[in-house]
């Protein structure tokens, strides 16, 4: 409908420069135009400039989110600690997906707090831009800095429960071996993952309004898909008597996969065949989700850079 | 068209002021004689062609009803997995060229698009059709959204220099200047949720425009602050224009307008009213 009325007003603008359309004026004088995306290389290069806004965001979050309860940052360690007592009555207990774990606790608390890092991340994540759209219409930056930053406040909370862990298994009765010399490179992985999921969800999260409902059924699948509370193949294969392809199918997934390798270093009765080191399916399974994950996330929400602002 | 016509006398209707004028006065390169500012050179450093922007609101979507399994299923069934949308067309085909020491004052009634038309020009909202284009990167004064009210003022110093992309060093080098100029100082070791609106607004102000610029806009910087304050902020302001190409002035307070602009847009409804002397656009302003 304005299509009248913009011709009424470039007519009227002729006498400036002539019959002259605007975008080639533009272009006469160098200018370019406001929304554009830069190219991929560029878009990394100015995501590094800004690494001291993506530490200190993270940090100022983590400052400001417990200033309100009266235990603070202890929440971080108390929240995992709490459902990992509830999975053990329930479970453990009740249930029996004790199976034939010999060091059960050691066992549920591993897988519930490596899950627990991934899980903060991807619902942070989904909220990292549909929640900031006012610093977004407001400031100029590379977009992946909020998700970016948001991962980076679960890794600064992570190493607080990785503290936790380590004295709760040694309580367990685990003692520490050179082999735990592999947790960092784990956690570094596991970190990668993270941010390339976070990544991707805050793309969806951006367009979907309805993910943040829908999150919690999804994490919650993937707590039972991951085998944080019982044995998988144990479960799987010889109690539901499902084929033996599902089960690999589960031990595949990025968060099993993750946990997995956490309890064949911290738990020396975790399948000691295989000594401290995990079955080559998952580092192999590790590597490649971290990889993936952060190259396809980069690469995935930059192409929807520019459109960010709109909500 | 019908439409469009009609709209248009009404626009027409609406201002006995400026008779045998057309609505729209357009710019010349020429020197507006009355800027208080080095006049334009004629190079153009912001040009709108024919803008649209169209954003979408979320009806119902609230904050407290997030993350709850079983909301999620009812909204879910009673409304096929969409929330409630609305699309609001907040600019509607703006054209105009922006040159070399340009100050434009914006004015307009609420919700008549200013705001967005600033962030468009910043390339923070993306248009829906049309263009925008700008030379160097436009940055809006206002970094209040980076800020965290939890947090001390000092560390909100810090947080919201890197927000603008300072490095460690311009954040070290302009860290006193902010402090100084806001006038906080000993609270900037409190908390911001314990500072004073005019006391927030003055760190703030101080905080955004401790950067320089190439095109600026301000988006209602100068609506609090005690009167000395005030003073100030106009006078960093003046100083920013001075290094700056060009800048966008939005602002209720006309007076200000006045003062420091050489040209004002008049937005109505989200398209140009009227465009051109600060003196005759502000008139018909007052009287529409």
């Amino acid at each position: 409908m304005s299509q009248p009325e913009s011709a009424v007003a470039d007519a009227q603008a002729g006498g400036r420069s002539g019959q002259e359309p605007l975008a080639k004026l533009a272009e006469r004088y160098g200018l370019r135009r406001a929304i554009a995306r830069p190219r991929f290389p560029v878009y990394m290069r100015q995501l590094w400039e800004r690494r001291h806004f993506v530490m200190t965001y993270a940090t100022s979050r983590n400052v400001s989110k417990y200033s309100n309860s009266a235990l603070g940052q202890l929440w971080q360690v108390l929240t995992p600690l709490l459902n990992a007592g509830i999975y053990y009555v329930m479970f453990g207990l009740i249930l029996g997906g004790k199976g034939n774990i010999e060091n059960y606790p050691a066992f549920l608390i591993t897988g519930m707090f490596v899950f627990t890092f991934t899980q903060r991340t991807v619902t942070a994540g989904a909220k990292s831009i549909s929640g900031n759209l006012s610093m977004i219409r407001a400031l100029h930056f590379p977009r992946a800095t909020l998700p970016l930053a948001y991962t980076i406040q679960e890794l600064q909370q992570l190493a607080i429960s990785m503290g936790v862990l380590a004295v709760i298994v040694v309580a367990t009765g685990e003692f520490p071996t050179w082999a735990w010399l592999m947790i960092p490179v784990v956690l570094l992985l596991q970190t990668m993952f993270n941010i390339g999921a976070a990544l991707i969800i805050a793309r969806l999260g951006a367009s979907m309004r309805d993910l943040n409902q829908l999150l919690p059924f999804i994490t919650r699948t993937w707590l039972y898909a991951s085998g944080v509370f019982f044995a998988i193949h144990d479960k799987v294969v010889n109690v539901a008597k499902l084929p033996e392809w599902v089960a690999t199918a589960m031990y595949l997934n990025p968060a099993a996969s993750f946990i997995e390798w956490m309890r064949e270093i911290m738990i020396t009765t975790y399948n000691p065949d295989y000594g401290h080191h995990p079955p080559t399916m998952v580092w192999a399974s590790c590597v490649f989700w971290a990889v993936f994950a952060l190259g396809f996330g980069f690469w995935y929400f930059w192409r929807a850079e520019e459109r960010y602002g709109r909500g | 068209m019908a439409e469009l016509t009609k709209e248009l006398s009404k626009v027409k209707g609406e201002e006995p002021a400026v008779p045998g004028k057309d609505v729209r006065v357009h710019p010349n390169p020429e020197p507006a004689t009355k800027g208080p500012l080095d006049a334009p050179t004629g190079t153009p450093t912001v040009i709108v062609d024919d803008l649209h922007i169209i954003y979408r609101v979320y009806g119902a979507a609230s904050d407290n009803e997030k993350g709850n399994a079983v909301n999620a299923l009812t909204r879910i069934l009673k409304r096929q997995g969409r929330p409630q949308m609305k699309e609001v067309h907040a600019v509607k085909g703006v054209t105009f060229v922006a040159y070399h020491g340009d100050a434009i004052g914006i004015v307009g009634r609420n919700g008549s698009g200013k705001s967005t038309l600033l962030r468009a020009i910043a390339g923070l909202l993306p248009p829906h059709s049309g263009a925008v284009y700008t030379d160097g990167q436009p940055s809006l004064l206002g970094v209040n959204a980076a800020l965290m009210r939890e947090l001390t003022g000092e560390r909100n110093i810090v947080l919201g220099c890197y927000a603008m992309g300072m490095s460690p060093a311009e954040v070290r080098e302009k860290y006193q200047e902010i402090v100084d100029f806001s006038g906080i100082d000993e609270f900037v070791q409190l908390p911001m949720s314990t500072y004073s609106s005019g006391m927030g607004a003055r760190l703030r102000f101080a905080i955004s425009s401790a950067k320089t610029h190439d095109v600026l806009l301000i988006d209602e910087a100068l609506a609090t602050g005690d009167r000395e304050f005030r003073k100030k902020s106009e006078q960093r302001i003046r100083q920013i224009r001075e290094s700056a190409g060009t800048v966008f002035l939005v602002a209720h307070d006309l007076r200000v307008i006045e003062q420091t602009c050489n040209r004002v847009i008049w937005l109505h409804k989200g398209k140009i009213k009227m465009d051109g002397d600060p003196k005759e656009v502000l008139a018909a302003y007052t009287k529409g």
